[in-house]
């Protein structure tokens, strides 16, 4: 085993501190240490994105990063996008145009939408499509998570 | 899909991880963006005893223009080459290669230092740094050398980068006066990765092809400039009957891979045909007017 290091991360506006071992990636760091399970672990090769999170404002997947290369960063969770009872319009937006039927892709799909909004909040369809190429969805077949992003660009832009 | 233990260090200066690499030898390894590197660690094809990360390091990230030349660092993300106004104007080969890169979440971590210095047979980037001529900086405790992108890749996975080596910066010509550029690639449908990928920068003069460049990713076990297409093209008047002759020399002396996703013979013809429309589409982005050949 190698010597423990401290991390300090800042998890949906919340400071954490742990000792980890370096090896620990951080989606186990998110699940298994903190306890935040809305981060999904599909392939864990970094191909499926469902433990997409939101790393310094940028959507990574968590299974291709070490806690340790997230000491001093700031992280954003799916537990983290409603605000008290209200959900996210991304959040919303699936929820209206149905855009999941198990949900396991879920989380990942609305922070990599969550990360195309930030870059483009009025994105065209293509530009959606191209946005989540690195989730796969198998329930859906992707046009009513399209259809979902749209409507929380719709909805972000009033 | 963890990886066998390993020590961690941030070095905040390059001195200090030239240092660590240098006591460490082969049992460390640079850690970048790391999506090179994990994934090979979580399926412990590398079992590194130590990584020495260089994000806490200040300077090695980051795009500005010096005179003619384009100067990327290393650890600067494909998402940020991709993204580079600067580059779009000056070198717009590079964000058209970054672009296609794996998908947003990998564009974000993954650098073009750390993707270079893995050198997978199949990086996109690497067939752009053959066309261009780019420069690598190289910094070791021996000091600073500069190496040619042509003498950089070496063999599968192998570099000339030395054990205590670090790959700093990239520089890469303003491309001035009537250039067209183009990359494509055929990705295989899970990884993204390309079974063949080729990139093109010319500069005509009239209907002239006046210089070009040609990178080959995916097609053997290292990347390679295409010289011979490139000889065939130079100073010559382009109409696609050449081009299709020129293409068909990408594969000579070349020995194609094969595997589960694309047998040799396919890999050559797609790298035959993908240097013809990669020309093509320079030619075209420069201006050059070209009758359409039959079939392509």
């Amino acid at each position: 085993m190698g010597p423990k290091k401290r991390v300090s991360i800042r998890i949906n506006g919340v400071n954490y501190l742990h000792e980890v071992e370096p090896r620990l990636l951080l989606i186990h760091y998110l699940r298994d240490v903190v306890g935040l399970t809305g981060s999904h672990i599909g392939c864990e090769t970094s191909v499926c994105g469902a433990c997409t999170v939101m790393l310094d404002g940028a959507a990574v997947k968590s299974c291709t990063v070490l806690a340790v290369q997230a000491d001093g960063a700031e992280v954003l969770t799916i537990e983290g996008l409603a605000q008290g009872e209200d959900l996210h319009p991304l959040q919303e937006g699936f929820w209206e145009c149905h855009g999941l039927q198990c949900g396991y892709c879920t989380p990942g799909m609305i922070l990599s939408a969550y990360q195309l909004l930030l870059r483009r909040p009025d994105p065209t369809e293509e530009e959606i499509r191209r946005a989540v190429d690195g989730n796969l969805c198998r329930c859906t077949g992707y046009q009513h998570i399209v259809d979902a992003v749209q409507y929380a660009a719709r909805k972000m832009k009033k | 899909m963890i990886p066998a233990p390993f020590d961690h260090i941030t070095p905040v200066t390059l001195d200090e991880a030239i240092r660590a690499l240098t006591s460490h030898g082969e049992e460390a390894k640079l850690l970048a963006g790391g999506h090179s590197l994990l994934p090979l660690m979580k399926l412990r094809l590398a079992s590194p005893k130590l990584l020495i990360d260089l994000s806490k390091i200040p300077g090695l990230a980051g795009i500005r223009q010096e005179g003619d030349k384009m100067t990327v660092g290393a650890l600067t993300t494909h998402y940020q080459i991709e993204s580079s106004e600067l580059l779009k104007e000056k070198c717009p080969l590079l964000p058209q290669t970054a672009r296609v890169i794996g998908d947003v979440q990998v564009r974000n971590r993954g650098t073009i230092g750390g993707s270079l210095a893995h050198a997978d047979p199949a990086a996109d980037l690497a067939a752009a740094m053959l066309a261009l001529g780019a420069e690598l900086r190289v910094r070791g405790a021996q000091g600073e050398r500069w190496l040619k992108a042509e003498e950089f890749f070496l063999d599968l996975m192998t570099t000339a980068l030395s054990p205590s080596e670090i790959l700093t910066e990239i520089r890469v010509p303003v491309l001035s006066g009537r250039c067209g550029t183009a990359y494509l690639k055929l990705p295989q449908k899970a990884s993204g990765f390309a079974l063949v990928g080729v990139a093109v920068w010319l500069r005509a003069d009239g209907g002239l092809c006046a210089d070009i460049g040609v990178g080959v990713t995916g097609l053997g076990a290292k990347p390679f400039r295409a010289v011979r297409v490139e000889r065939h093209l130079r100073r010559k008047r382009l109409e696609p009957a050449l081009i299709e002759t020129a293409s068909a020399e990408v594969t000579l002396r070349i020995e194609p891979l094969g595997d589960i996703h694309a047998s040799a013979e396919f890999r050559a013809h797609l790298a035959r045909l993908y240097t013809y429309r990669a020309i093509v589409e320079a030619a075209r982005t420069a201006g050059i007017s070209l009758t359409k050949a039959k079939g392509k």
